[in-house]
């Protein structure tokens, strides 16, 4: 187990989303079967090689000219998050997807997302971090239709045009810096990059900002998100919000960012401003929101601009050669953040699925007293609801608390208080959503209803259990284990360029 | 009468073997000249979408049907996979070209390329049979508005 393995990460979803079709057409249980054991491997192969780091030459041709993986710490804790979230959604599935047909498409559909996803994280390459953002991107558009519905055929097109907006800016910005250095291999375009910071680099520098802002739905490009995330099946919203938006987005970002090109004093200023609007604005058209799914998409986008603006900061300190001890808090903070969102808001998006599932509604205000039929759901959509909240014990609370203590380490007072604020309007919004679907009268409609079938509870208690624990990874020892390698990838910067020619 | 007419259906008749014939030429010689797997799979898919348009869907539905195409469609990406995971066994390497690659005497000959002539064969197969299901699945599908109001994709025929 150790380098040689890489490849495993995408030859095993990537074949499975062929085998299924193949195979699972007539028969339901293969095509449950085989997707939930391609997750489950897949999980417990990244956490198998959470401890080793290095490059992977495809074919045997070396960087830069051929294609390189490289493993390091920030992508074995993206690796390890996909996995996790992806095996939760799919054992979801199995019940809940009983619902629509043609679920070996439906498998097949997620398992090439994952793919994608697995590689856009894995991948040394430039242009091959296109294909795979598409791979991705593609698979995500055909499940936000996968209902077939009106409302959903509109929120598919809407994002697929947007979509193929930003993908449309990042290849333009990749064809920038090729121009410049003649290398796709980031490693090499990072060290041949000119030391000015000529028009050409900024431009492509906007262009990489605004595509990937697109896909991670940062507050000026934010439009589709809203209408996306919520017509999916739940498990497709879990991951949509969970993992994708941060793989493609956020993930790509950084690594360009700071890894590739560089992080100045301007781009953490851009980072830390559109972290700050995402996270007022989204917080803010979430709180009047009556759809339950809806609320949570632009809680999502409200969330990513708390882990863009802990990077912002921690870039912008990192680039003025300011408190360096802030600057690594900041990172950490963010990194944490964005590993505790993608755990508690799949944990919403499933909770919200089971009530569906359970009341066929997602109006809040049509529901009512569901906490004494469904007391497992209620459970644990508290704990999720308490820990975007940031409410002491939970999760979110420890990585806010990093962000806070980091801006005012860095001097950012101001941005410190917005921050403590937006947390309060969070929690007032899921005490509403908390207040609308648990508590209260039971509608005379919803007198027969049940609870979910196990096998939909399980994924829900295991990433509540997640959501209690996730709080212990900030102990020293597990801390340096699990996020600090992550979190130094990005504050060595341009050293990441030296360790991905030299590790093979 | 179903589709075009006459001249096209006689034309269609004539020039359908030759635009076949030159994407197999394509995928099969993709790493001696320009071309490769996508672009003679696209010209493969160009063809029978030429044979729907001149003749009507029902001829090629009743014809060739959507099964094979689906098939050829899955199996086809799991050979290129296949053919990846090889080189990991043999060449020790994810996609080594592990073949036989120089033939004394004969430099730029068919077989010259290892595996990459495999590949683009299964890549070819793959995008020709992806693109016509494509043009199928776009011809097939309907917007129709519902009595409820709601506008609601419906299939022409059953496809399974």
């Amino acid at each position: 187990m150790n380098t040689i393995s890489i490849p495993l990460l995408i030859v095993i979803p990537l074949g499975t989303a062929f085998l299924i079709p193949l195979i699972a057409r007539k028969k339901r249980f293969i095509a449950d079967i085989l997707g939930s054991a391609a997750t489950l491997a897949l999980l417990v192969l990244s956490i198998l090689l959470f401890r080793y780091q290095g490059v992977y030459s495809i074919g045997g041709w070396e960087p830069p000219i051929g294609i390189s993986w490289v493993q390091d710490g920030f992508s074995n804790l993206m690796l390890v998050i996909v996995s996790l979230i992806s095996f939760c959604a799919t054992l979801f599935s199995v019940q809940y997807m009983e619902r629509y047909t043609s679920k070996h498409k439906y498998y097949s559909l997620f398992l090439l997302m994952v793919t994608g996803m697995n590689g856009v994280i894995l991948t040394g390459d430039m242009f091959n971090l296109f294909v795979f953002l598409e791979i991705a991107a593609v698979a995500s558009y055909a499940l936000v239709a996968f209902g077939g519905e009106h409302e959903e055929l509109e929120a598919s097109f809407k994002y697929l045009v947007l979509g193929s907006v930003g993908s449309s800016f990042i290849l333009l910005g990749i064809a920038l810096l090729y121009g410049m250095t003649g290398y796709l291999n980031m490693a090499a375009i990072a060290n041949n990059l000119p030391d000015s910071n000529t028009m050409l680099l900024m431009l492509a520098t906007v262009f990489f900002i605004v595509g990937f802002g697109i896909k991670a739905a940062l507050v000026p490009f934010h439009a589709w998100l809203p209408d996306a995330h919520p017509s999916a099946p739940a498990p497709i919203s879990a991951m949509l919000s969970g993992v994708l938006i941060k793989a493609l987005g956020i993930y790509a970002l950084t690594r360009i960012l700071f890894n590739v090109i560089g992080v100045s004093k301007l781009y953490g200023g851009v980072l830390i401003t559109l972290g700050t609007l995402s996270m007022v604005i989204g917080v803010f058209l979430a709180v009047g929101q009556w759809d339950f799914k809806r609320l949570l998409a632009y809680h999502s986008i409200s969330q990513m601009g708390y882990v863009v603006l802990g990077l912002g900061i921690g870039g912008y300190i990192l680039a003025s050669d300011g408190n360096i001890h802030a600057g690594t808090l900041a990172i950490l903070g963010g990194l944490f953040h964005l590993t505790n969102h993608s755990v508690f808001k799949s944990l919403l998006f499933l909770c919200s699925g089971s009530i569906e599932y359970s009341t066929g509604t997602r109006e809040l205000k049509e529901m009512g007293g569901l906490g004494t039929r469904m007391p497992v759901t209620r459970a644990t959509c508290t704990i999720a609801s308490l820990s975007i909240a940031g409410v002491p014990p939970f999760n979110g609370f420890w990585s806010k608390l990093l962000i806070v203590i980091a801006a005012i380490q860095g001097g950012y007072h101001w941005l410190a208080v917005i921050t403590i604020l937006v947390s309060f309007v969070t929690l007032i919004s899921f005490l509403k959503v908390l207040r609308y679907t648990f508590l209260g009268e039971l509608p005379e409609f919803l007198k027969q209803i049940k609870e979910s079938p196990k096998s939909m509870l399980a994924p829900l208690i295991i990433l509540a259990i997640l959501c209690m624990g996730m709080g212990l990874l900030l102990i020293p020892g597990i801390k340096e284990v699990i996020l600090d390698p992550a979190s130094a990838v990005l504050i060595k910067g341009a050293q990441y360029a030296q360790d991905a020619l030299v590790l093979h | 009468m179903k589709g075009m007419s006459l001249i096209v259906k006689t034309v269609t008749r004539w020039v359908k073997v030759f635009i076949f014939l030159f994407g197999v030429y394509l995928i099969i010689t993709g790493h001696l000249s320009p071309g490769g797997g996508f672009s003679g799979g696209v010209i493969i898919a160009c063809s029978y979408i030429l044979l729907t348009l001149a003749f009507g869907k029902e001829f090629t539905l009743n014809r060739f049907g959507t099964g094979i195409a689906k098939v050829l469609d899955s199996s086809s990406a799991l050979i290129f996979l296949i053919v990846g995971l090889l080189g990991f066994g043999s060449g020790g390497v994810f996609f080594a070209n592990y073949l036989q690659k120089r033939f004394p005497g004969e430099e730029l000959s068919l077989l010259g390329s290892g595996n990459i002539l495999i590949s683009n064969i299964a890549i070819g197969i793959k995008v020709a049979s992806s693109l016509f299901l494509v043009f199928i699945i776009l011809s097939v599908l309907r917007l129709v508005t519902g009595t409820d109001g709601i506008k609601r994709i419906v299939q022409d025929e059953e496809e399974e």
